[in-house]
């Protein structure tokens, strides 16, 4: 399988204080990732850098994307050449509609390949296709981005921009929390149904019952910025077991 | 982060004002200068009926007792009346050239800003009064609108042609004696719009004045009288550009409606004078008093504009709803950048019974500039079961920008209903990354979002002005977040 994202012994700060204290991580194409880790543990932070956000200064390390320094690219650059981050707070954008807003977005992606922006037409039916696929509320799409959802809608919608912008890699950044059981299955579903053998998830998040649904390839604890444990997915159940409690205990030579 | 926004802050560029060329043609030009002379010659050289002079002069005595108002939230720099010539016109407007007399130098500079003076060539007819500096220089489909009794043609024409309309109505809304800058038009206005629509006339295509600043060192007076009998109806559009100086130059234009029973104006302008260029230097003085008046029962007057240029604004379109059950409406979107001021807003005045307004501001507030909305709501005793619905939003660009709002509101009965809101909102760096996180770019994402904030006004514009306003808010405010 092809490498996508190789991040090496990253380091990063927030006002001086290390924050990323030498990540490394390979993902390959078909693979799906699970970082699990406590609050404050670096997760959020790692897919921030992964897309673009100067949340934090990388202060070493590197992260290679499809064989190019990440670097280089702007944040929308690095969402047209496939990234796509689902947002643990998706931003309210009153007056912009999620229809003209995806057309816009799409039309960037399209351009990127050399493509022609699509009809009005086909763009429709293609709305249509992917919000039959994630089961999102179809008077969503004629609302303000994001603007007065519920938490629930909110999330449902990250997946359903993910449908439509098709990424090759999907870095979803604590997309359970705040779900209902019923919501989780739906999101769920969507992540699985959008599962290629060429495409690439990185799941971020606090508990194992997303994980009951979207199977991960590997699971690696995030612990005070650094990777303190890597396995397949019965890491996550043994994390749910023990706790937290039992990654710090190990860490800390007890 | 802090440095990146003000890196770009600084790179807003002035060369964006697409309108700013000047075009070289003879023209003839009063000295610099004020006095009663000047106002004599300027009604000589419109040769026009003594009545007219007479006004002129009752004006300019009344403005020499006046001062410039100062409530404004503005600074206005001191503004020398004897440095302004206040009259230029073409030569050779009246020149054999072309069938249509029009000299081929201004037809060219005309369709430039995207205005066809050939009627032929106009294919969603839009008629179109043309004015450059102090003259206008062709009114189109005059021939089509006359079929239906409508009257369009300049105001010069009108005070030699319909000096009965004109002395019936010019100044019945606006006197001059209203403010500093209504008797300062009054007194050397030199031409402008003239519309009458007869009773139980819908007007056939859409009227238009477009208003061209060419000439240096000087000022622009016009005035624009629609007049709406009763039962009928017109959508008036204006625009307006001017070259890029380094000097300020001032706009002083007065307009007044007049709408009868059943009838219903709807203007609409989008204006975009020369705004300056990024360090505040030179841009258009534009202090515009707008005011129609609902005579007639439900009758109807809508403003919409789309304020994107001139360095000052200072400009209110009004109404006074006389006639019971008439209505009013003020739609403005209000764009300042770089060292731009603008002071805008309207005045709702009911005195007829059950008389409604509507109140929508949009301000759009960049670099270091101010943007202010100024509105009072006058609701008098017998205008009994009155209703006005303000909605007064401020959207931020940036940290050096100013938003103020002022909203006056006086009511004298107590079965009438007025009611305001308003918003203050600043685009977010969340807001432009989660676009940029989709592929958007920064540019585009301002763009969305500030067309997306001021949609509700944007789709009460025609729908050839709504395009236009739409790529004008966006390029007014390029580069203008981090």
């Amino acid at each position: 399988m092809n490498s996508m994202l190789s991040i090496k012994d990253l380091r990063a700060s927030i006002e001086d204080k290390e924050i990323l204290k030498g990540i490394t991580l390979e993902v390959k194409e078909g693979e799906v990732h699970a970082i699990m880790g406590p609050n404050g543990s670096g997760k959020s932070t790692l897919a921030s850098l992964v897309a673009g956000k100067e949340l934090a200064d990388v202060t070493g390390g590197s992260i290679t994307y499809l064989g190019k320094n990440l670097f280089d690219l702007n944040p929308e650059e690095r969402s047209k050449a496939g990234i796509f981050l689902g947002f643990q707070y998706p931003t309210e954008i009153p007056g912009v509609t999620m229809v003209n807003f995806l057309k816009t977005a799409l039309n960037e992606h399209r351009k990127h390949k050399g493509l022609e922006p699509l009809s009005a037409k086909d763009f429709l039916k293609l709305l249509r296709e992917k919000k039959d696929m994630v089961e999102i509320d179809s008077k969503l799409t004629n609302r303000s981005v994001n603007a007065g959802f519920s938490g629930g809608e909110k999330k449902k919608n990250e997946i359903f921009q993910m449908a439509m912008l098709e990424p090759k890699l999907a870095i979803l950044d604590e997309t359970d929390s705040g779900l209902d059981i019923d919501a989780l299955k739906i999101v769920a579903n969507g992540v699985n149904k959008l599962k290629r053998k060429d495409n690439a998830t990185i799941i971020i998040t606090h508990y194992q019952r997303l994980l009951d649904y979207i199977i991960p390839d590997y699971v690696h604890v995030l612990f005070d910025g650094r990777i303190v444990k890597s396995g397949g997915k019965e890491l996550a159940l043994k994390l749910e077991e023990k706790g937290y409690e039992w990654i710090r205990n190990q860490v800390n030579g007890n | 982060m802090k440095k990146e926004q003000n890196k770009i802050l600084s790179e807003v560029t002035g060369s964006d004002y697409k309108y700013g060329f000047y075009t070289d043609i003879d023209i003839e030009i009063f000295p610099p200068g004020l006095n009663e002379d000047v106002v004599r010659a300027i009604s000589a050289k419109n040769e026009e009926p003594e009545f007219m002079l007479e006004f002129r002069l009752k004006a300019y005595r009344h403005w020499l007792k006046m001062e410039i108002p100062d409530w404004a939230h503005l600074k206005i720099p001191e503004i020398n009346y004897q440095d302004i010539s206040y009259y230029a016109a073409p030569k050779n407007k009246k020149g054999t050239e072309s069938p249509d007399g029009v000299d081929p130098e201004l037809r060219k500079t005309f369709e430039k800003l995207g205005i066809s003076l050939d009627e032929q060539k106009r294919l969603s007819g839009v008629a179109v009064d043309a004015v450059m500096d102090s003259v206008s220089v062709k009114t189109t489909f005059q021939e089509t609108l006359a079929e239906h009794g409508i009257i369009f043609c300049s105001m010069s024409e009108a005070i030699k042609e319909h000096p009965d309309l004109i002395k019936k109505y010019l100044g019945s809304v606006v006197p001059y004696t209203d403010n500093y800058f209504t008797a300062l038009n009054a007194a050397v206005f030199s031409d402008g719009s003239f519309c009458y629509i007869p009773k139980g006339v819908k007007a056939p295509m859409e009227l238009s004045t477009y208003f061209r600043i060419n000439a240096a060192n000087t000022g622009q007076f016009e005035r624009t009288l629609i007049v709406a009998e009763e039962g009928s109806y017109v959508s008036y559009l204006e625009g307006c550009t001017a070259p890029m100086r380094d000097e300020n130059q001032l706009h002083a234009a007065v307009v007044e409606i007049i709408v009868e029973k059943d009838a219903y104006v709807k203007y609409s302008t989008v204006q975009n004078w020369y705004p300056g260029d990024k360090n505040g230097k030179g841009g258009i003085f534009n202090f515009v008093t707008k005011r129609g008046i609902c005579r007639g029962e439900r009758s109807k007057i809508s403003w919409t504009q789309v304020e994107t240029g001139s360095a000052i604004t200072w400009k209110y379109p009004s109404c006074i709803l006389k006639g019971n059950n008439s209505v009013g409406e003020f739609n403005s979107v209000a764009v300042t950048n770089n060292y731009q001021q603008a002071d805008t807003g309207t005045k709702m005045i009911h005195i007829g019974k059950n008389t409604k307004s509507t109140i929508i501001s949009k301000g759009i507030s960049a670099g270091f500039s101010n943007n202010s909305y100024r509105g009072l709501v006058k609701v008098v005793k017998k205008a009994q079961n009155s209703r006005n619905f303000s909605q007064c939003d401020s959207l931020l660009l940036g940290d050096q920008c100013g938003a103020h709002t002022f909203p006056y509101i006086e009511v004298d009965n107590a079965n009438s209903i007025v009611e305001h809101e308003a918003t203050t909102s600043k685009i977010g760096e969340d807001q432009i990354f989660y676009c940029n996180q989709r592929g958007i770019s920064t540019e585009d994402a301002i763009g969305l979002i500030v067309n997306g904030y001021a949609k509700e006004v944007l789709n009460k514009l025609p729908m050839e002005f709504a395009v236009e306003a739409q790529k004008l808010l966006q390029i007014s405010l390029e580069g203008s977040v981090g």
